[in-house]
């Protein structure tokens, strides 16, 4: 026998996706909403967003220099995590606390867990939630140089009026990424394009909670309420861009239903039931927490099976 | 309703236009010819010749081994080399017949069928038996034990399998284009085994000048129809073949049959026809050799036996260096070490690829993206069945359908993460088979 060939396993072809082109569609479709937060918050936004990204990027790489001898950061996923996690934080915050967000998502929750693909919740959303609790003053300070007073959400909690055009194009306090709704869906739509997300979370949150909010929100379907409702807050930005993080939702297409009508729901509690305006980051990471219960209960039936047993029925 | 489709799967590069447009020339074997007593599935067949003896072309040198087994036919005529294991298209050793072909192809005498209608079903199914039919789609089942079902008569659907999935391969459709009346022929056959069935030819609808052809000869047979299926990678798996022709659903335990279908490859069908009306047993086959390392891509009517090193050189040889050689298509073939093995029935394809995109990509951590659940025909979630595979996890392996795989490969070509999904579930699946037999 003369040259031998490569041999491997069929299939012998692949698809041109790979995990960093992922996740370099989700950088670039967070752009939009990052550079609005740029323009709307001044270059003190851009800070915390590079200090963010250079904290978890640096913990990747500190750890796989070190502790786990793989480098890892190449596949991007670090600086998607650090970008998700500066659109969630104020403007005004620290910058040691930014970075201490940053590490605190990659080392506690995705590292310690196993790296890319272990973590059981959403780094950025618990890097976010460990800042919330540990520093709520500077996490809630959202008066800067361009705004001053509450955010939208909070006012309209306390019934006052709130502008939902303003809302919608982003021009109001808020976290740095999260204020226009514009920004947010043409990432979005980016990615639904790319088939990088679909709508089945996006779409079962927003109805559900839009729902939720109607029935029990206590201005029934009071389309200014509600518009005001879609557009505050975390609530684009978590659905299109937190919630469809593959690691932490269900696999199983009937469980990710299941999943977006959750956080709907707890989303809806929390902002309508709860102490605080916002509800988006807790509800997501906690419907996290049950993925593998709804995984459990929503196993697909293969192709071909039927109910007891697999022979013919006629 | 037949819906002409399934759920999921891939639109792979389909390479086609590279041998769709060469009609198929005849390739001479070399002057040695090897032919491995196992060329399908079941049990290997048993040499009736001896060294020294002298054989013709199509006279049968092995004798079926059982019922689901086949017998093999010469395609040379020449002198009985020996009889010793060879290397064959999967890196196995198999006992070989190789005869030492003096190319005059002196023929045996051929019996072709005098008159179809004379002929009992038992009578149909022995010539097709007797000729060394087998699925020549890729698996090799035995054609007799596939149109021998329990109750013929409840036979509704016969199916032929013209779809032609595979990106490359174009041996099919080069004999719907040529031969279209043996095809059809073949099918008439069949249906006269099986009086309630009607007969369809399932193409996909990349395929339109075969569609049409197929059409104008079935017009007038009110019993046979030709359907377009969407193109869609792997239509042409029998499951999802049946699906999107008769909305019926099969699993891995049942055969095409328990749903009141015989399917059968073009390939099969055309060598049905030969050996019924022009009594030759099947001795060739169309072999497509194409891939962006062959000179002249091209589609060949191949001695079944010659090598592939022969047939390679009938295509010019190699444009670049192959890194990676294929027996059959990129999604389900083999990969093969070296050329130096015999064609056998069931070889579809030569594929000779300039890179190998599988070495060429590491592996990375599943980020559960849930692509492999998209594509996958089976409805299963290929991620976490290979997970399961790669821990041993043989019960979580079988509850969650790990043994509903059909392995055509659509989870490790979408993998973003390059993971080797098909092969971590093909593995387990041929470790729980086997516990199955003992």
């Amino acid at each position: 026998m003369g040259e031998l060939y490569k041999v491997s396993s069929n299939p012998h072809i692949r698809s041109r996706s790979t995990t960093s082109g992922l996740m370099l569609a989700v950088i670039i479709a967070l752009m939009p909403a990052a550079g609005y937060g740029v323009y709307n918050f001044g270059i003190r936004a851009l800070a915390v967003i590079l200090v963010t990204i250079a904290s978890t990027v640096l913990t990747e790489f500190l750890l796989g220099k070190f502790v786990f001898q793989k480098m890892t950061i190449t596949d991007l996923s670090s600086v998607v995590t650090g970008l998700l996690l500066a659109l969630n934080l104020p403007v005004a915050i620290p910058l040691w606390m930014a970075a201490l967000g940053g590490v605190f998502a990659v080392l506690v929750v995705k590292m310690l867990f196993g790296g890319l693909g272990q973590n059981f919740m959403n780094p950025a959303l618990a890097g976010r939630c460990f800042l919330l609790l540990s520093f709520p003053t500077a996490m809630t300070a959202f008066d800067c140089d361009t705004y001053t007073g509450a955010t939208p959400l909070a006012a309209l909690k306390a019934g006052e009026q709130v502008n939902v055009l303003d809302m919608f194009l982003g021009h109001t306090a808020g976290t740095i990424g999260e204020t226009s709704v514009v920004a947010l869906l043409a990432g979005a739509c980016f990615l639904l394009l790319l088939g990088v997300i679909d709508l089945r979370i996006p779409g079962s949150y927003i109805v559900s909670f839009v729902l939720f909010t109607a029935i029990f929100g206590g201005h029934g379907f009071a389309p200014d309420y509600l518009a005001a409702q879609l557009s505050g807050g975390g609530l684009i930005l978590g659905a299109f861009f937190m919630a469809t993080d593959y690691v932490t939702r269900p696999i199983t297409i009937k469980g990710q239903y299941i999943f977006g009508i959750f956080l709907g729901l707890m989303t809806g509690i929390f902002r309508i039931f709860g102490p605080g305006a916002e509800g988006v980051s807790y509800a997501i990471i906690l419907g996290n927490l049950i993925v593998p219960l709804i995984e459990k209960y929503t196993q697909p039936v293969a192709f071909g099976i039927r109910k007891g047993g697999i022979r013919r029925e006629k | 309703m037949a819906k002409l489709t399934f759920v999921g799967g891939i639109h792979p590069y389909d390479g086609k236009e590279l041998s769709k447009d060469k009609p198929i020339q005849d390739v001479l074997p070399g002057s040695v010819v090897v032919y491995p007593l196992s060329q399908h599935i079941g049990a290997p067949a048993k040499a009736i010749v001896a060294k020294g003896d002298r054989v013709l072309v199509g006279q049968k040198i092995a004798e079926s081994g059982g019922f689901v087994s086949s017998p093999i036919h010469a395609s040379v005529s020449g002198m009985v080399k020996t009889i010793e294991p060879r290397r064959v298209v999967t890196g196995d050793m198999v006992m070989s017949i190789i005869v030492e072909n003096d190319s005059q192809y002196e023929e045996t005498e051929f019996h072709p069928a005098s008159d179809l209608d004379k002929m009992s079903r038992e009578e149909i199914v022995e010539a097709i038996r007797e000729a060394g039919i087998v699925g020549m789609g890729g698996a090799g089942f035995p054609t007799h034990v596939k149109i021998s079902p329990k109750e013929p008569e409840k036979i509704e659907y016969v199916i032929a399998n013209c779809a032609e999935c595979e990106p490359y391969l174009t041996s099919d459709y080069r004999r719907m284009l040529e031969e279209p009346e043996r095809l059809v022929g073949g099918m008439k056959i069949l249906l006269k085994l099986f009086p309630n069935a009607q007969g369809i030819f399932a193409v996909e609808d990349n395929k339109p000048d075969c569609i049409s052809r197929l059409r104008q000869l079935t017009e007038e047979d009110g019993k046979i129809s030709v359907k377009a299926l969407k193109t869609k990678y792997p239509q042409g798996g029998e499951r999802q073949l049946i699906y999107a022709v008769t909305d019926r659903k099969i699993n891995s335990a049942m055969l095409p049959a328990d749903v009141g279908c015989v399917v059968n490859n073009v390939d099969t069908i055309v060598s049905i026809y030969r050996a019924v009306h022009e009594g030759r047993p099947l001795m060739e086959r169309i072999v497509t050799v194409t891939g962006n390392a062959v000179a002249n891509p091209a589609n060949f009517r191949v001695r079944i036996g010659t090598s592939y090193a022969e047939i390679l050189e009938a295509a010019g040889g190699f444009k670049t260096n192959p890194e990676k050689m294929i027996c059959g298509g990129p999604m389900m073939g083999f990969a093969m070490f070296g050329l130096d093995v015999p064609s056998t029935k069931t070889a579809t394809a030569l594929l000779a690829l300039s890179k190998d995109e599988v070495s060429a990509m590491e592996p990375g951590p599943c980020i559960n993206c849930g692509r492999c659940v998209e594509v996958c025909p089976g409805r299963i979630i290929p991620s976490r069945l290979a997970d399961y595979a790669e821990h041993f996890d043989e019960e979580a392996f079988v509850k969650n359908y790990g043994m509903e795989c059909c392995e055509c490969g659509c989870c490790s070509y979408v993998c973003p993460a390059k993971r080797p999904l098909t092969q971590e579930i093909k593995s387990m699946r041929k470790i729980q088979l086997a516990k199955r037999k003992k």
